[in-house]
């Protein structure tokens, strides 16, 4: 596949989330080796898994001595928005190739879907096999970078000073993310009940809140959307 | 932490190949058939429905500083938004948020 635009434009939309990536893998780097996990382990983690907030959890667990099957139930949990992002990319690539869908699955991450499906609502002309190089273009500067950064903190250990608030790097690149998403009332209803959602469920295990507030949220964004339409047609 | 390395890769390829499969689920089921109208509709609000709800606890309630509102952190996320809101860009939104989060960072401590 020739460099195209659309992957051109994917790695250039996808390069500032290099800011979130490199400290965040190096941080699971440093933590899980601190944890007691080997080289191996550790990158087996970030090249297997490729999905940080399941891979903190998974490891907090096993500092805490979970049994396996809590720590597996508890770090799959944190990860099962990812069948959301892959329902929701379902319309946009669902018509190429098994393999390439395949592929895309294992590029499957927060900021990746959320940069495509911004790109894809907004350019309703591209191809299935532009949005594809899109995709893959958002991921190539960051995918190669998780797994660098986390061997990185995982070999050379703690350089990142520690009272530095890199943990608020995650939040600056959502917001980024989410406020251009934020393109009708429906979609505000959505953040809102999403927002609020959390909160009034934030007592419940295993992330299972934030699952909640999704189905509630994606269900008042669309009834939204349905009443403004039936208004227009009225 | 008392893992044999037998248990310690039983989570890693467990914890993989399960977050594989859920991220292929629908992309890999669905495929090439039409969704209904309604499903659609639902669909198009999955990322406005999840992320927010993702980062509002990271905002209000830092681990890092034991669950308190912190002005470091809330300023920057109000600046984010502010900044987005203006420039319509990610790439100053990112930077700028940052930028943001250090100033106050080194302000206050």
């Amino acid at each position: 596949m020739a460099l195209s635009k659309d992957f051109r434009q994917g790695m250039r939309d996808g390069t500032p989330f290099i800011l979130v990536i490199l400290p965040f893998g190096a941080v699971f780097g440093v933590v899980a080796t601190e944890a007691g996990l080997n080289l191996a382990q550790v990158m087996g983690f970030s090249v297997l898994v490729i999905a940080g907030a399941a891979q903190f959890v998974a490891v907090q667990m096993m500092v805490d001595n979970a049994p396996v099957l809590i720590v597996l139930a508890a770090s799959l949990a944190v990860n099962l928005r990812m069948a959301m992002y892959s329902a929701s990319l379902a319309p946009h690539l669902g018509r190429i190739s098994w393999w390439k869908r395949g592929v895309v699955s294992y590029f499957m991450v927060d900021q990746a879907y959320a940069a495509s499906i911004l790109k894809y609502e907004n350019t309703p002309s591209m191809t299935p096999e532009s949005k594809l190089s899109y995709y893959l273009g958002v991921v190539t500067p960051i995918c190669p970078l998780w797994y660098l950064a986390t061997w990185g903190g995982a070999t050379l250990g703690t350089a990142v000073p520690a009272d530095l608030p890199i943990d608020f790097a995650v939040p600056i690149t959502f917001l980024a993310l989410i406020v251009p998403m934020l393109r009708s009332m429906a979609h505000v209803a959505a953040a809102l009940v999403s927002i609020i959602g959390v909160l009034v469920f934030a007592a419940l295990p295993f992330n299972l809140g934030l699952l909640l507030a999704a189905l509630l949220a994606m269900m008042a964004g669309a009834e939204v959307e349905r009443r403004i339409s039936l208004r227009g047609q009225a | 932490m008392s893992f044999t390395t037998a248990h310690i890769w039983t989570i890693i390829i467990g914890l993989g190949l399960g977050s594989y499969l859920l991220r292929l689920s629908f992309l890999g089921i669905i495929g090439n058939r039409d969704l209904p109208e309604w499903v659609l509709r639902h669909l198009r609000y999955t990322a406005v429905a999840v992320m927010p709800g993702m980062i509002t606890p990271l905002i209000l309630f830092p681990q890092a500083t034991e669950g308190t509102l912190d002005p470091v952190r809330m300023g920057a996320a109000i600046a984010t938004i502010a900044i987005s809101f203006l420039t319509r860009n990610a790439t100053l939104t990112i930077f700028g948020g940052a930028a943001v989060l250090f100033a106050l960072h080194f302000i206050m401590h």
